[in-house]
């Protein structure tokens, strides 16, 4: 059902819950994601954010509540449908594939997904993925002997390599160190620029301000606050779930 | 086609050229150790094509050789040889599409305890119907296959296996297997529906332990539940594909040769002994070449510095593992 004004929304997330036993781990979350736009998904730790990247990418499937791509339900569709549909991911915890190259780490996204490439044209779209994302003459190197900041921009390039309608990134720059950071955030801004759609869960709040067009702050698995980055770290509600009350 | 592959597909043609001449030169003792070694490549290496990138250990190789073999005994009256072999793979092809579907969800030891319990399953229902039927429990397979004619069929199946292996290795499905076997959460979001690749290659290797079971039934002549289904069969062929390795097409090879002739060996010289020894040899294999022979082999390519001097680096890795 979508409405002459949804026609570049990207992804809708409707009323969504995800219940472990008694705990809601994502309470009634709703939100748009627009085409082109880069929206962050920030809140405290054990807020839901994860879950809620679970959910869209299909690792788990919502209790209640409908997740559309440009119109298309996704909700409750195996992570393999959903991928094939157009959305992809990186992990709060890099995923390599250890026995293979580094060139193949990246090939593996490319090959099942959204687009589909094979032989040597899939060969030159992941050589290109990696100098992209700034590795040179490593592809035949056992993905092992990376460092943690190439490993991610494996898994980056890896993401990236089926096209993807819809980026996901989980915490891509969690520990980091501070030059690593500058480089990653550099890395995010490019994809940025190339109008991708992307929703980031990030706790580093320099990236959040210099990369998101809008943030949705969740809390307790609720949406408490939606906006531009400097409205939601603004917000006094935000602020208490961060920190405490004044009180406290 | 590369090179290298040129290379390797004349290297493979020339030893199975000179693998089909064994027949001509020895009709007697090295000709049975061959039809042994034709037959556990097939077995091991179509094992090695599900399990090796999976790493699912799949203890049912018997529980399908059990169903070739029993489909050739049961209806020899009814169908020529050729058919029954024909229907045997088939047969085990659709029984492991069932099995596949019902249990490839289940990861881990609980898989390898299922396809061990499966033979046993398999066995226990063919005595019970035998027994429903009445009909002997025991059934003559009289049709005369001399042992140069199973040789050369054993080895064209080994061929094709090979042949087989080769395909899937250049395939998507061989790359979304490495990629399984890798990390089945992203090849999940890599869009691989992991459940249906590993279910089609559990029934390649399935359909080929059913052929082979169907093809040296005629040299058994005689075939029992106990003898068909025996689990003993399916921890050889494990035993040899890791002895061999795994992440090689022709790795299995390595194991199975060394194996048999060992095999050949206890037997001969302790019948009693031979569960204890086999035992003894899966330990050994574990510890010491965890990557196989193959790895071995590797190793000393890489380090140059001779077969012993890999074997102690091995050794050294075990022992800083286990400090």
């Amino acid at each position: 059902m979508p409405s002459p004004s949804s026609a570049d929304v990207a992804l809708t997330v409707t009323e969504v819950f995800k219940r472990f036993g008694g705990l809601v781990a994502v309470d009634g979350m709703s939100f748009a994601l627009a085409e082109n736009e880069v929206l962050g998904l920030i809140g405290p730790n054990g807020s839901g954010k994860t879950t809620m990247m679970n959910l869209i990418s299909g690792a788990l499937k919502p209790s209640s509540g409908r997740i559309q791509l440009y119109g298309d339900k996704i909700s409750g569709a195996p992570a393999n449908e959903i991928a094939q549909k157009g959305v992809a991911r990186t992990f709060q915890i890099v995923r390599m594939l250890p026995s293979l190259t580094v060139i193949e780490n990246v090939a593996a996204g490319g090959v099942f997904g959204h687009q589909k490439r094979w032989g040597a044209e899939l060969h030159d779209h992941a050589h290109g993925l990696l100098r992209r994302v700034g590795l040179e003459n490593v592809d035949d190197v056992p993905v092992t002997s990376l460092t943690y900041i190439d490993q991610k921009r494996v898994e980056l390039a890896r993401a990236l390599a089926s096209d993807p309608k819809v980026l996901l990134l989980d915490e891509w720059l969690a520990g980091l160190n501070p030059t690593e950071l500058k480089t990653g955030i550099a890395l995010i801004e490019r994809l940025r620029a190339e109008g991708r759609t992307i929703i980031i869960v990030e706790h580093v709040m320099d990236a959040i301000r210099s990369l998101c067009d809008r943030c949705v702050v969740m809390n307790s698995g609720a949406k408490i606050a939606e906006g531009t980055p400097q409205e939601v770290l603004a917000d006094s509600e935000v602020i208490r779930a961060y920190l405490g009350d004044a009180d406290a | 086609m590369t090179g290298g592959e040129k290379r390797n597909l004349i290297i493979s043609v020339l030893v199975f050229l000179v693998a089909a001449l064994l027949p001509l030169v020895n009709n007697g003792y090295w000709l049975s150790i061959g039809v042994s070694v034709a037959m556990y490549t097939v077995l091991a290496t179509s094992w090695t094509l599900f399990s090796g990138p999976t790493n699912y250990i799949a203890l049912s190789t018997a529980a399908f050789f059990g169903i070739g073999m029993y489909i050739v005994a049961a209806f020899l009256d009814w169908a020529p040889y050729p058919v029954l072999v024909l229907i045997a793979g088939i047969v085990g092809a659709l029984f492991a599409a069932v099995i596949g579907l019902a249990t490839l969800r289940i990861a881990g030891v609980y898989f390898v305890i299922f396809t061990l319990g499966l033979a046993e399953l398999v066995r226990q229902i063919v005595a019970w119907m035998q027994h429903v039927m009445g009909t002997s429990s025991g059934l003559y397979v009289l049709i005369s296959m001399t042992d140069p004619i199973l040789y050369w069929l054993l080895l064209g199946l080994s061929a094709i296996v090979f042949l087989v292996g080769w395909w899937i290795g250049r395939s998507r499905l061989g790359f979304a297997l490495r990629i399984i076997g890798n990390d089945e959460v992203v090849a999940e979001h890599s869009g691989i529906s992991t459940a249906r690749a590993k279910v089609v290659l559990f029934i390649i290797s399935s359909a080929f332990a059913s052929l082979t079971g169907a093809l040296v039934a005629p040299r058994w002549s005689y075939v029992e539940p106990t003898i068909a289904f025996s689990p003993f069969l399916s921890f050889q062929v494990v035993i040899m594909a890791l002895l061999g390795g795994v992440h090689r097409l022709w790795g299995p090879l390595l194991g199975v040769i060394p194996f048999t002739l060992l095999w050949e060996l206890i037997s001969a010289n302790f019948p009693a002994q031979t569960t204890l020894l086999l035992g003894v040899a899966f330990l050994l294999i574990v510890y010491f070449i965890p990557h196989g022979v193959i790895g071995l082999i590797e190793d000393m390519i890489r380090h140059r510095h001779g077969m012993l001097g890999s074997v102690v680096s091995t050794l050294q890795r075990w022992k800083s593992g286990n400090a």
